[in-house]
């Protein structure tokens, strides 16, 4: 790779997507706007009652077109309004997987040695451990919210991006630039700040995006398993848990949260694989 | 190779005493207090004394953790607090449901994936290629819970073909396997379609295919031999992993297994029998990683060689 200048910085940028990122783009904006525009989207207020159902789910029709769940709520409205919270859900526990994880990364390869040593250690303990079982016993103790849940994400999932941020750092440290700059007395901190971190962060924005789509995953498994933000938020994964209750006489209602995730999640695989198609190879 | 096996021994052990150490932290960061977990919440203060003198939790942390690391030696993870059972002895009895499991949804896997592999790799950048990369990224992107819920539906409830979960026969296996397998044999195409596009284009593929081999054969003689050592390390991974991450699916089929026990380990906050999970399969992680580097060094000789150097 060749080390970013100002002056390429400067170049104006010719965007030209492949159709894989194009699609994977399309998908993950068309789910932003769902998000952001919820009210206006959806029919329904998705915590209220708004048929009469009497505990039955009904199927969709033309005023619900999803049809609703045993309380009567809108199954539609709820999907619209569960885009928030597993976009909101998904793209912080990611920054947190990030923040984590390139933090240990970059150290580990910058400053090798004992350091490195100690770090990439601590790394295979947590590759061994269940990431799901971990994080459902860290949910189960801290109380199911927003936050317990960004963060428990974020602490079970860096060990991948720190492996694949130290590898790349280390070999940018042996760099001539690098090099050179430390030899004009530049200190750690500005070496990793203006000349390891800008060449790692190709690699990092693929990782990110390939994250959110494991991130999206474990967050609704978690919900699956009512370890999820709690009710009444609409969320996908929950969806599906409730649903299993009635699945004998009301499959829609575990249909269509399922056919959400996999467009979130897909949507994010396409454009994350796009990228990386971009480079040489993935290191 | 001796002082390599010895080595890898010797590591594989490091990490688990230092995973060992990690639940230990996590099991007294647990607000929980694990004396009223046993007695139960109207226990009065004495008999919650007694039993935290009977538990050994008046003792130092350090003495307390040299102890479970003593004892887990011995095989023995301690009681659970709700089942009042023999954690060792639960988590043996529900292993081989689960590794039935995970193993014939690994095998499903491989089956699919490998051919998937080679045919992308076949027709690299043609239409095939692409169309399997597009099915193998929408494998990867469905929720395994919502999968098996599907098929639980369509196979189980309309078709009638399956039973609608627990574990009786053969039947009861075929669902959660398919359900397990699907994810890991899009993921295992893309890792051996990778592997094996690097490999032919190695020189020594491009000298046989000058020789006049054809390409399937010097796929199948030369490239593969190379492409699937990345692919029996991760497989060797993920088989240890499932023996563990079946949680979801086994909740979906009320499958007996490893997974359901480790669901209500932590629902009702039973320390004991969460340690003795998380702890079971970090070791089979470690194991399965040693496994894997041993025929590693076996099948590959370069990896040999250089250690020795």
């Amino acid at each position: 790779m060749v080390p970013a200048t100002r002056r390429q910085f400067r170049q104006p940028m010719k965007l030209r997507l492949n159709p894989m990122e194009a699609i994977g783009a399309a998908m993950v904006l068309s789910l932003l706007i769902v998000a952001i525009f919820a009210p206006w989207l959806a029919p329904y207020d998705p915590t209220r009652a708004v048929a009469n159902t009497f505990g039955d789910p009904a199927p969709p029709s033309r005023i619900f077109l999803l049809g609703t769940d045993q309380l009567g709520r809108d199954v539609l409205s709820r999907i619209i309004y569960g885009a928030r919270v597993s976009l909101t859900v998904g793209v912080a526990a990611m920054a947190v997987t990030m923040v984590i994880g390139v933090s240990i990364g970059l150290v580990s390869g910058f400053f090798g040695g004992a350091i490195d040593f100690a770090l990439m250690r601590f790394t295979d303990i947590m590759l061994t451990l269940p990431a799901l079982l971990l994080a459902m016993a860290f949910v189960a103790v801290l109380q199911p919210s927003i936050w317990s849940i960004l963060l428990v994400i974020g602490l079970v999932s860096w060990t991948q991006i720190a492996r694949v941020v130290r590898a790349e750092a280390l070999t940018m440290t042996q760099r001539d630039f690098v090099i050179a700059a430390r030899a004009l007395g530049a200190p750690s901190s500005r070496l990793i700040a203006r000349h390891v971190m800008p060449n790692v962060m190709p690699i990092i924005v693929v990782m990110a995006v390939l994250g959110i789509s494991g991130t999206l995953l474990l967050d609704a498994g978690l919900s699956f398993l009512s370890l999820g933000v709690p009710p009444p938020t609409p969320s996908w994964g929950r969806m599906i848990e409730e649903a299993t209750t009635y699945f004998r006489t009301a499959p829609w209602l575990a249909i269509f949260p399922g056919l959400a995730i996999f467009y979130a999640v897909l949507g994010f695989n396409l454009l994350g694989y796009g990228f990386l198609r971009r480079r040489p190879s993935p290191s | 190779m001796f002082a390599y096996v010895i080595r890898r021994i010797v590591f594989g052990f490091a990490v688990l005493l230092g995973t060992s150490l990690i639940t230990f932290v996590i099991a007294f960061v647990i607000p929980a207090d694990p004396a009223v977990a046993v007695a139960g919440a109207k226990a009065d203060p004495a008999t919650l004394a007694s039993i935290r003198t009977e538990l050994g939790l008046d003792q130092p942390l350090y003495v307390q953790y040299g102890r479970y690391v003593d004892r887990a030696l011995h095989g023995d993870l301690g009681r659970s607090y709700i089942r009042r059972e023999d954690v060792a002895r639960l988590i043996l009895s529900r292993a081989p449901a689960t590794a039935i499991l995970a193993a014939t949804a690994m095998l499903l896997s491989l089956a699919l994936g490998i051919p998937m592999g080679m045919l992308a790799t076949a027709y690299r950048n043609r239409a095939p290629d692409n169309i399997l990369l597009l099915i193998s990224l929408g494998l990867v992107s469905i929720p395994v819970f919502w999968l098996g819920t599907i098929l639980l539906i369509v196979g189980g409830l309309y078709l009638r073909w399956f039973p609608l979960g627990g574990f009786d026969s053969w039947r009861s296996l075929i669902l959660p396997a398919i359900t397990l397998a699907l994810g890991s044999a899009g993921y295992y195409s893309r890792i051996l379609q990778t592997n094996l596009a690097d490999a032919m284009d190695q020189e020594y593929v491009r000298t046989a295919r000058g020789k006049g081999l054809s390409m399937s054969a010097a796929m199948l003689r030369h490239a593969m031999a190379n492409a699937m050592l990345p692919l029996i390390t991760l497989a060797g991974l993920d088989f240890a992993g499932l023996l563990s991450g079946v949680v979801l699916t086994e909740t979906v089929f009320n499958w007996p297994g490893l997974g359901r026990l480790a669901f209500e380990a932590v629902f009702n906050l039973d320390i004991p029998l969460v340690m003795g999970t998380v702890l079971f399969s970090a070791a089979l992680v470690v194991i399965a990683n040693l496994i894997v580097d041993l025929l590693y060094a076996w099948l590959d000789p370069r990896i040999r060689l250089s250690q020795r150097a």
